[in-house]
């Protein structure tokens, strides 16, 4: 049968395709390309990592583990949490472990919210919330955040977008794309209005560990904000595990416990290699990935000053491992830019608009890659930046 | 951490930063780095530069051996004076002092098998102090000051992912 798009549900429908995935079609079509347009660390994950993996499954552990995931992971993920941000879970009933964080959001939203209700996403952004939003019928409510603030949410912007049906919030920092953090007071001057609106918060701590020059705060952490806010990490960056697709969720039991029932009946349990690879990253892991960090801090700096040498703005990021500069001197918009380096130069970016309408005009590079390809792609990119300057 | 211990850090990765790109790494200003590389070079921090190379791409099949030594120590010097008589050696590419059941711990190389076997029997077997030597061919090397020999460098990420 050909033709069968009537037969696809409204809400798929209505939801666009991924300007990622666009893009991604154009460079793979494209050869000798130094991409920084990855969103995963150029390491792959340390050896005593992959060998735990390796022991459990020669020790036969191929099994499926409760729907929460292994209490042993549980423990060592509420020991993490408590060291990370300083706050407490109880490892039976507070923690739920995931097929990465895009399952939890997933889970989540699918948990909390009724149909029309409205969820505050701070753009720039992860391309997953506002669609994770619309198939859990809910409606997604941009709110912008700018260059000039360091892409942190002012709670001015965030109560401008308020309405009676607002009941999510999604706080994903540090961010991907602009690798802007929140600071305390940042959060602090939030806590009023989320809590006068009644509003829970989704916290996307992904990009955690990566935090330069400052320690990273949880929302979660503040007076107030435990029971309302869900924490959700996992090992895709720090640890360098984005295939093996684990992560978690931390919260109120009751929230933890409804999006334990949709869990249980979507995914049953997060694959058992994933969650064995998972306790020995907790367990012996920090070591490297402080390494790791501090790797990825060198090149974060090389990155921002090769940017700035080339005449394009680039406000300094402060976690995760991507630059988002401005491309507006060229005249160019995100995706004519993108376009033009990679067949011109030879060099892929995403396009700042793949990650919401704020993003237009910026482009988003990830400088986990190594430093010769970092300064290759930025003198590429100069030459395109210097062609289309105008002023 | 001290600023000498992170440029080391950085170059022994790769010797071939140049300083401009070191002074914004580490967010110094270049002069600095350059006075301070050059203050390790003199005060032998630094001992040189290398490269690790894989001989057999270009044909060269030398022969490395790693030879046990067992040496009778000098009186007030120990060990360092027979070390320095071996390690004058040009053929000598490393030479440890070790614990265990020997006492020295040496890498030899050569062209050949030949060339290696007539530096033990002629060189350091001859030499006062030292005892007996069991010699160790290396058969193939898998990793080398923190490179593997045999792994392509190869990106298996997608090009472009959110």
């Amino acid at each position: 049968m050909s033709g069968m798009e009537s037969y696809i549900s409204q809400a798929v429908r209505a939801i666009p395709p991924s300007g990622i995935r666009k893009f991604f079609d154009l460079v793979s079509q494209s050869e000798g390309v130094i991409s920084l347009g990855v969103g995963e660390p150029d390491f792959v994950t340390p050896w005593h990592i992959r060998e735990a993996c390796w022991y459990s499954l020669e020790k036969g552990y191929t099994m499926y583990t409760s729907n929460s995931g292994l209490p042993e992971l549980r423990d060592e993920i509420a020991l993490y949490e408590k060291r990370k941000i300083g706050v407490e879970y109880d490892p039976q009933q507070g923690i739920l472990v995931t097929v990465g964080v895009s399952e939890a959001i997933d889970i989540a939203l699918r948990a909390l919210l009724e149909p029309g209700d409205e969820v505050l996403i701070p753009e720039p952004c992860f391309v997953s919330y506002a669609p994770g939003t619309e198939l859990a019928y809910g409606k997604a409510v941009p709110v912008e955040t700018f260059d000039q603030d360091e892409y942190r949410l002012r709670p001015d912007s965030l109560a401008a977008k308020i309405t009676p049906r607002s009941k999510v919030l999604i706080l994903a920092y540090p961010n991907n794309p602009t690798g802007g953090i929140m600071y305390r007071e940042d959060l602090e001057a939030l806590v009023d209005i989320i809590i006068k609106n009644d509003l829970i918060v989704i916290s996307d701590e992904i990009y955690s560990e990566l935090t330069y020059n400052g320690e990273h705060v949880s929302i979660a952490s503040l007076p107030g904000m435990k029971d309302r806010t869900l924490v959700m990490d996992g090992f895709s960056k720090a640890f360098a595990m984005t295939g093996w697709r684990i992560g978690y969720a931390c919260g109120h039991p009751d929230i933890i416990a409804a999006m334990t029932k949709i869990h249980q009946y979507t995914i049953m349990c997060a694959p058992i290699m994933a969650q064995k690879a998972a306790i020995e990253a907790l367990r012996n892991g920090e070591g490297q990935m402080r390494k790791m960090v501090e790797d990825y801090n060198y090149r974060r700096k090389l990155m921002v000053n090769g940017l700035r040498q080339i005449g394009l703005e680039c406000f300094e990021p402060r976690g995760a491992f991507y630059c988002f500069p401005s491309i507006r001197s060229t005249g160019l918009s995100s995706e004519e830019f993108c376009e033009k380096l990679l067949f011109e130069e030879q060099v892929a970016v995403v396009p700042g608009n793949a990650f919401g309408n704020s993003g237009e005009g910026f482009i988003r590079c990830c400088y986990a890659a190594s430093v010769s390809n970092i300064e290759e792609a930025v003198e590429r990119m100069g030459r395109l930046v210097c062609r289309h300057k105008t002023k | 951490m001290d600023l000498r211990k992170r440029i080391l850090e950085l170059l022994e990765q790769d010797a071939r930063l140049s300083v401009k790109t070191l002074a914004t790494m580490l967010e110094e200003d270049e002069n600095k780095i350059t006075a301070l590389i050059r203050q390790m070079e003199k005060d032998k921090t630094i001992l040189g530069y290398g490269t690790v190379i894989n001989w057999e791409k270009v044909g060269c099949d030398g022969v490395t051996a790693m030879i046990d030594v067992k040496v009778i120590p000098e009186r007030e010097v120990g060990f360092n004076s027979i070390a320095e008589r071996i390690y004058r050696f040009p053929e000598v590419r490393c030479v440890y002092l070790m614990s265990g059941t020997y006492d020295l711990s040496v890498v030899v190389e050569g062209n050949t098998m030949k060339d290696v076997a007539r530096f033990i029997s002629h060189k350091l077997s001859t030499l006062e102090h030292v005892q007996s030597t069991v010699t160790h061919f290396i058969l193939k090397r898998y990793k080398q000051d923190n490179f593997i020999f045999e792994e392509p460098e190869e990106d298996k990420r997608l090009v472009v992912s959110p």
